[in-house]
């Protein structure tokens, strides 16, 4: 019996110890997802965070320059609209007026200074439609 | 009209599978051996039928026949022959059909070969097999049906994801996931039924030793496959990020790894019977939890799934198993319970044990990762993501005690330790300890070279092994030390093939822990001629090229790769006019069903590491905008991956001793 708790008392230890670790490992490395909308309203909170800001990319909003590898555009959720700046080439699949995720920083001119851009593709792949 | 034998061959399958549940239970409860054979013969239906199935929609598919939905939502006309034909697994739909295409086969395969054998358990693994698959055939009678018509037909279709259609390892990664995941329903199917008989108590898993192996092997082709694959194709240089689907693939094969390795206790101790049983509904659950995360759509948002019935008709079939195994479990938990215990703290045993424990960790951490952003969503309604960081910092730790254990493990002998069993570790140590301080002084620091040294003392510790025990031989039995090294592998296949497996971890890790530390990326953008040079290499564009395919339009730009020292040897000399070691074509490429070109990496390899070059742009001067990464030890990964599953396969290949 002795063996048996001993047992039980390790393994308590050991999924406590996981726990734990799991859990302050999560909230260190949890990074928001918000709209364009959400952030402004969030102006405050959501500076010094990691976040990432999904929408559509605003046609005709793209500038990019390859001498100085600065990438400029807009996202918008329809209702509002941010800044966004890159350094670095539009990945592929990257188009004006399709989906576009980028992970960042919120900046003190309200820029939303991209680390990296993921563009939404989806399996299923469904041709351009026109937008209303 | 193929849509209707496909149908049909749907409605039969499902026909079979509920006539042969119904043959095998009631068989086996009046204990009428006629019945049971019908039942068999009902497996064996099944399996017809699915092929057929599987049959008419890929007479559909290459026929380009878009009277059937699925046709004309996945390939069009120009689609290339070879991805017409996997177009069978490019979409949610044919991805069911070949889930229970391969359980169907699977299934007909226990039936033929234990046909007349373990008469107590096998109609009841059949039965159990036979309600997983019911479970896929309902999904295409319902909300997944592969044959769902479209009228009138349209002139062509959308076409293949081209991300799906841009290279080959896509005819190869998914079927190798599919035989893995799906695999290991047969140990699972035989645990139940070993606990539902009250038979096999220990037999049930040498009985299906050879099929978790096999599902193993499989399943880590598929993963190592698939990173490949996205290294290959997407551009970013990577090849693990941490991503749901990657994860639902990871997650079965570390409780399944678990799992080999605690089998072996119980084969020789007859201890840790219940966590076996344990482990392997586990693994199970997981690769259908994993079907459901990659099929249903719940990860694009938690709200889009409930959508289609295919989400919610997933989690109640999750929640089904998980009630079956974990009643049965409990109803029969006195027979599993066991009557000894470990031989000592520190025993080959233990190790297994200590073992089971953080391959486990690493799969709850990961579990928890990746259903943390599920659960926000659908409790607080925040959208939010873990990045990699929470599952490198956790992993890595546990991964280089899980290499810690398997050095330790490999060393020690079953049983209490003897004395002098620390002797052992002499020269593994010695070995990793000369090679560690080379490493060192050719500049790798800190972390890398702490994760690098424990890697070579668990690879060195595998070698040892076979060193020792070739010796040993050669000495017995008088012959000359290579001979004896093949007579000591034949003679103990399991064994040394585990060591085999070990060394390919090894491999995988290194490759992992140098392309992690020594990664470098950089953009260039150059003109024609223009020579320039990235961290080891000299390189030069020498222009850009369009060229037509039935299926896509393609610009590759050409960049050679010169003599380091091309530019010093002759200063005078253009660049332009230094003959090429190799040229590389990263291009990108236009189809029609899609406005953006692809990008498609060049990859140049090396044993030492890769060139990776991605064209992100050409300009109307001519001038083009090159990634340009290098990768050290990339290759590494593939080989080790393949060598760890190339062993679990040498391990149970069929022969005298086997």
């Amino acid at each position: 019996m002795m063996r048996r708790a001993r047992l039980i008392i390790a393994a308590v230890v050991v999924v406590a110890a996981l726990i734990y670790v799991i859990i302050g490992g999560i909230r260190g490395a949890v990074v928001y997802y918000i709209t364009p909308s959400e952030l402004l309203a969030q102006a405050e909170q959501a500076r010094e965070k990691t976040i990432r800001v999904g929408g559509r990319v605003v046609p005709g909003s793209k500038t990019w320059d390859p001498a100085t590898q600065e990438l400029r555009f807009r996202l918008t959720d329809g209702s509002a609209t941010v800044a966004v700046q890159y350094h670095g080439a539009p990945p592929g699949l990257f188009t004006e007026g399709q989906g576009a995720i980028v992970e960042g920083s919120w900046d003190q001119a309200g820029v939303v200074r991209a680390r990296s851009i993921i563009v939404k593709h989806s399996e299923e792949y469904a041709p351009p439609t026109p937008r209303p | 009209m193929i849509s209707i034998l496909g149908s049909t061959a749907i409605a039969a399958a499902a026909v079979s599978s509920l006539a042969g549940l119904i043959f095998l239970l009631r068989g086996r409860g009046r204990g009428d051996q006629r019945l049971i054979d019908r039942g068999h013969r009902a497996v064996i239906a099944l399996f017809v039928a699915v092929t057929a199935a599987v049959v008419a929609l890929e007479v559909a598919l290459i026929g380009v026949d878009f009277s059937v939905r699925y046709v004309a939502a996945n390939i069009n006309r120009a689609t290339p022959l070879l991805f017409r034909i996997i177009g069978l697994w490019g979409a949610l739909e044919g991805s069911i059909l070949l889930w229970a295409w391969v359980l169907a086969g699977y299934a007909a395969l226990v039936a033929v070969r234990y046909r007349g054998r373990h008469q107590e358990t096998v109609p009841l693994a059949l039965a159990v097999l036979l309600g997983i698959t019911s479970f896929f055939l309902l999904l295409m009678l319902g909300p997944a049906n592969p044959f769902g018509r479209l009228s009138p037909a349209p002139p062509d279709g959308r076409g293949l994801n081209p991300l799906l259609a841009n290279h080959p390892l896509m005819a190869v990664h998914p079927p190798f996931l599919y035989l893995g995941y799906v695999g290991f329903a047969v140990p699972y199917a035989f645990a139940v039924a070993a606990l539902l008989s009250r038979t096999l108590r220990d037999e049930w898993m040498t009985v299906t030793r050879r099929w978790t192996v096999a599902a193993w092997s499989f399943l880590g082709v598929g993963i190592i496959l698939g990173a490949w694959w996205s290294y290959e194709v997407l551009g970013w240089g990577g090849y693990w990020a941490w991503d749901p689907v990657e994860n639902a693939a990871f997650m079965p094969w570390l409780v399944a790894t678990a799992f080999l390795h605690s089998v072996m206790v119980q084969e020789r101790r007859q201890l840790l019977r219940l966590w076996n049983h344990a482990l392997i509904i586990v693994t199970f659950l997981l690769t259908i939890f994993g079907t459901f995360l990659t099929r249903s759509g719940i990860l694009g948002s938690v709200h889009d799934f409930t959508q289609s019935l295919i989400g919610p008709l997933f989690l109640i079939f999750i929640g089904a198993v998980l009630v079956f195994s974990v009643g049965v479990l409990l109803l029969r938990r006195d027979e599993v319970r066991d009557t000894g215990s470990l031989p000592a703290y520190v025993s080959r045993e233990s190790l297994f044990l200590l073992n089971n424990v953080v391959l486990l960790a690493i799969a709850a951490t990961i579990f928890v990762g990746t259903t943390f952003p599920l659960l926000a969503e659908a409790v607080a309604g925040v959208k939010l993501t873990v990045g990699p960081p929470f599952f490198n910092r956790l992993t890595v730790p546990l991964a280089m005690a899980l290499l810690v254990l398997m050095a330790t493990a490999t060393l020690l002998p079953w049983g209490p330790a003897p004395r002098g069993a620390l002797r052992r570790f002499v020269g593994p140590g010695l070995l990793s300890a000369a090679l560690v301080a080379v490493l060192s002084v050719a500049g790798v620091r800190g972390l890398t070279l702490g994760a690098l040294a424990v890697i070579i003392f668990a690879a060195a510790a595998q070698l040892a092994e076979f060193h020792r025990g070739a010796r040993a031989m050669g000495r017995a039995e008088g012959r000359p030390y290579p001979l004896a090294l093949v007579a000591l592998f034949s003679a103990n296949r399991r064994r040394y093939a585990g060591y085999l497996a070990h060394l390919g971890l090894a491999l995988v890790l290194a490759g992992v822990a140098a392309s992690s530390a020594y990664r470098t990326e950089s953009d260039h953008t150059v003109s024609r001629g223009e020579a320039f040079s990235v961290p080891g290499y000299l390189l030069r564009y020498d222009g850009a090229a369009l060229s037509r395919h039935p299926d896509k339009l393609v610009v590759a730009a050409a960049v050679s790769i010169l003599p380091p020292t091309a530019l010093e040897a002759v200063p005078s000399r253009p660049a332009a006019a230094v003959p090429a070691l190799a040229t590389l074509y990263p291009s990108e490429r236009l189809y029609p069903q899609q406005r953006t070109p692809i990008p498609t990496p060049a990859v140049r390899s090396t044993w030492r590491g890769d060139l990776y070059l991605v064209l992100l742009a050409v300009g109307p001067d001519g001038a083009v905008v090159l990634k340009v990464i290098t990768n050290p030890l990339v290759p590494w990964i593939w080989t080790g991956g393949l060598l760890m599953a190339l062993a679990g396969l040498i391990s149970i290949w069929p022969g005298r001793r086997g």
